[in-house]
């Protein structure tokens, strides 16, 4: 795909033509640079990458956050800035097709011009036509692959197993793959991608004896390069997701055994050594200072969109750190200049995925068609319509989330609902019908059960406080990555930059103030405990949406946050 | 391989760990008994009389002591622990869980130079500093290393 100028201005008059609210002015105001698929060949070793796609075949909208916070070293620092702050450090243009793609500003009007992003038809041509200047770029996907969509779950996987393959994915790194159970991931690890993915992960071990359980690196060459790609699995998953899906591997970040690999892998003659990781860009920044000999670092897992490679010293050299955002939105490439043995020279360019930019690929397209054919009556179910613009992603709630919390208020009884910081789940326009598919976007996981449990005051404090250290944490080792839990009914105070316990306060229901001792009704979703059972999440939703039938503008439950009037990672909040 | 091994073992029973260290020499048969158990320093509540009660008030600060634990544990009930050692004759390591009830959470005697390595499984309350103490001819050594016991969940 390499598009000129003049054929992108034929494709929005296209678009204009038919019918698409379309402000020609400003999109011809000539933000669209120039060629902006081609890509100059550079240097003899190139990786693409993309992470966190969470099983989105077809192309969505998704809205970057208007909060994404950082504290501690991560302050004022990518990936913790939004909207305007983002602009400037990275230099891009107010109004361009790059300012839409990497920030919030303007959403709806400008998701409006440029239309939907990612899905595999236009990633695999997207592909092709980088590998077509590159012979033998390896394509690697840094997990969170095989959940987040109605067919994903309904098929355990296999549509997103047999679209990977269809893509060329060369390596994988896992996290939300281990909520199909340990089981489910060995069989595809063995059968499936027998002879055409690799799945590492230097950080998976068994319980008992501390035995590998993946392949924790494999050695490609490109260009008669022996490259190393080391697999990182995301190191809180039984924290963070049941345990008993895996009960018999333990994780954690394990820098030590994560130098042992990088230096055999350079023991075995590997000029370049690349680690595919799901640790979240905060962690791989902080361990980019630790290990040494790593060239690159393939990110994912926070969902950030980081259009340029961070270089981060380290006692022996620097480490690049790229985290390529989610849904399936952008695709990374990384070249490198690999000479003397040795990295002399980079570049890289994080795509955004338009697919009105891009022409499918025609077999994928078919596939998806195929996958989705037994379930599209149950997908395209109309629940509601929405006037307001729906997301999830943000620090502290998104519109989606509150429809979430309260449903399950509503059709729980409850006094108040908790609803899970997942960073996944996608954005609908304004006007847009709420289908069961946007629904399963936001909901579809192998632990769906709601719960409704009595909790004292103090209880629901301890949760909160929790979380917000998952979040908060200035040590980045001690984060989960997720947000904060979204909390319908229940106002509070927070204050990101305390400590654990000190974080939350003036908790507020209903114009009281909550009491410590008393007890209240708490609706929720998504207990990490084994044999919780109840309805699952999209049920209760669908639910509550085919009563409301109209949802109208939301009122986001959001804290009032202290110490935040500076910090680069909040804007229009 | 693997498989069989792990068949092997569970089939050998649960106290074979104990039973493969008194063989191998390196802890006395004794110190597994009542013997030498320090009553006063596992009973003690709080920091200052457990240290008290093993004799190590004011331990040094120590560098020559690695602890290896999980950031957050994945289990509060089964937190591994591994120290290392490398203090010249190291005589003992004690495990303290500063935040539980009884912080004093193991105390291995290592006797005839036996290397300044164990591992083992603590029961952590909540989140907490593990402390170490080694102690090496009449000093007491120490360093400390934060384990995060979460309730889970909401993760990306």
């Amino acid at each position: 795909m390499s598009m000129t100028r003049r054929e992108f201005l034929e494709v929005l008059a296209v678009a204009a033509a038919s019918g698409m609210a379309l402000d020609s002015r400003q999109a011809l105001a000539g933000e669209v640079p120039k060629n902006f698929y081609e890509l100059p060949k550079f240097g003899n070793v190139s990786f693409m990458h993309f992470t966190d796609c969470h099983a989105q075949l077809l192309p969505v909208y998704f809205r970057e956050p208007n909060v994404n916070i950082g504290v501690g070293a991560a302050l004022g620092k990518a990936p913790h800035l939004v909207g305007e702050h983002f602009l400037k450090a990275y230099g891009i243009k107010p109004g361009s097709l790059e300012a839409h793609a990497f920030t919030y500003l303007d959403f709806t009007a400008a998701a409006k011009i440029y239309g939907k992003v990612g899905g595999f038809a236009h990633l695999a041509t997207l592909i092709k036509n980088v590998r077509a200047q590159r012979p033998g770029a390896l394509l690697l996907d840094s997990g969170d692959t095989w959940q987040g969509s109605g067919t994903a779950l309904w098929t355990n996987g296999a549509d997103m197993v047999g679209a990977q393959k269809m893509l060329g994915v060369n390596v994988m790194a896992p996290h939300w793959e281990f909520t199909l159970g340990a089981e489910r991931v060995k069989e595809i690890v063995e059968k499936d991608f027998k002879g055409s993915v690799d799945f590492v992960a230097q950080n998976v071990k068994t319980v008992d004896f501390g035995d590998q359980v993946f392949k924790p690196y494999v050695i490609k060459v490109m260009n008669k390069v022996p490259v190393a790609i080391i697999g990182q699995a995301f190191p809180y998953t039984p924290v963070a997701n049941p345990r008993y899906f895996t009960p018999d591997w333990t994780f954690g970040i394990q820098d030590d055994n994560m130098q042992k690999m990088v230096d055999e892998a350079r023991a075995k003659g590997a000029k370049v050594v690349v680690v595919l990781s799901h640790n979240g860009l905060d962690v791989d920044l902080k361990m980019a200072t630790r290990v040494t000999g790593v060239d690159v670092i393939f990110g994912g897992h926070t969902h950030d969109a980081v259009p340029q490679a961070v270089p981060v010293k380290n006692a022996k050299g620097v480490t690049l750190v790229t985290n390529a955002g989610s849904n399936g939105k952008y695709l990374g490439v990384m070249d490198l200049d690999v000479r003397n043995g040795k990295v002399q020279g980079y570049k890289y360019r994080l795509l955004p995925v338009f697919a009105n930019l891009i022409e499918p690929d025609r077999a994928m397209a078919d596939y998806i068609k195929k996958v989705r054919l037994p379930y599209e009556a149950k997908l395209n179910e109309k629940l509601a319509i929405s006037e307001d613009l729906l997301y999830r992603r943000g620090n502290f709630n998104g519109t989606f989330d509150q429809i979430i919390v309260d449903a399950l208020m509503e059709v729980k009884g409850s006094d108040m609902a908790f609803s899970p910081g997942f960073r996944w789940g996608t954005s609908l326009l304004p006007g847009e019908p709420i289908t069961m598919e946007r629904l399963l976007d936001q909901t579809s996981i192998t632990y769906p059960a709601t719960t409704l449990n009595e909790m004292t005051g103090q209880q629901i404090r301890d949760v909160m406080e929790d979380v917000c250290d998952n979040l908060f944490n200035p040590d980045p080792y001690y984060q989960q990555g997720g947000d904060m839990v979204r909390v319908g009914g229940l106002q509070y105070t927070c204050d990101p930059n305390q400590k654990m316990g000190k974080r939350i306060s003036n908790m507020v229901l209903r114009g009281k103030a909550v009491d410590a001792n008393k007890k209240y009704l708490v609706a929720g979703w998504a207990s990490v405990q084994e044999g919780v059972t109840g309805t699952p999440i999209w049920d209760v939703v669908a639910e509550y949406l085919r009563s409301v039938k109209v949802v109208k503008k939301l009122k986001v439950n959001q804290p009032t946050l202290v110490g935040m009037n500076k910090n680069q990672g909040i804007a229009s909040y | 391989m693997n498989a069989k091994r792990r068949t092997f073992l569970k089939s050998a029973g649960a106290a074979s760990t104990v039973a493969v260290a008194v063989a191998a020499g390196l802890i006395k048969p004794t110190s597994v008994m009542a013997a030498e158990w320090n009553k006063p320093a596992f009973d003690a509540k709080g920091m200052p009389d457990a240290l008290k009660a093993l004799g190590s008030v004011g331990a040094a600060d120590s560098k020559d002591i690695l602890i290896k634990a999980p950031d957050i544990a994945e289990n509060g009930a089964v937190v591994p622990v591994e120290v290392t050692s490398k203090i010249a004759g190291t005589s003992s390591i004690v495990v303290m869980v500063e935040k539980n009830a009884n912080p004093l959470t193991a105390d291995f005697n290592l006797m005839n130079g036996a290397e300044g390595y164990v591992s083992t499984r603590i029961k952590m309350g909540q989140t907490s500093n593990v402390r170490v103490v080694v102690k090496a001819g009449a000093k007491s050594y120490t360093a400390v290393k934060e384990v995060k016991v979460t309730i889970g969940g909401c993760g990306g």
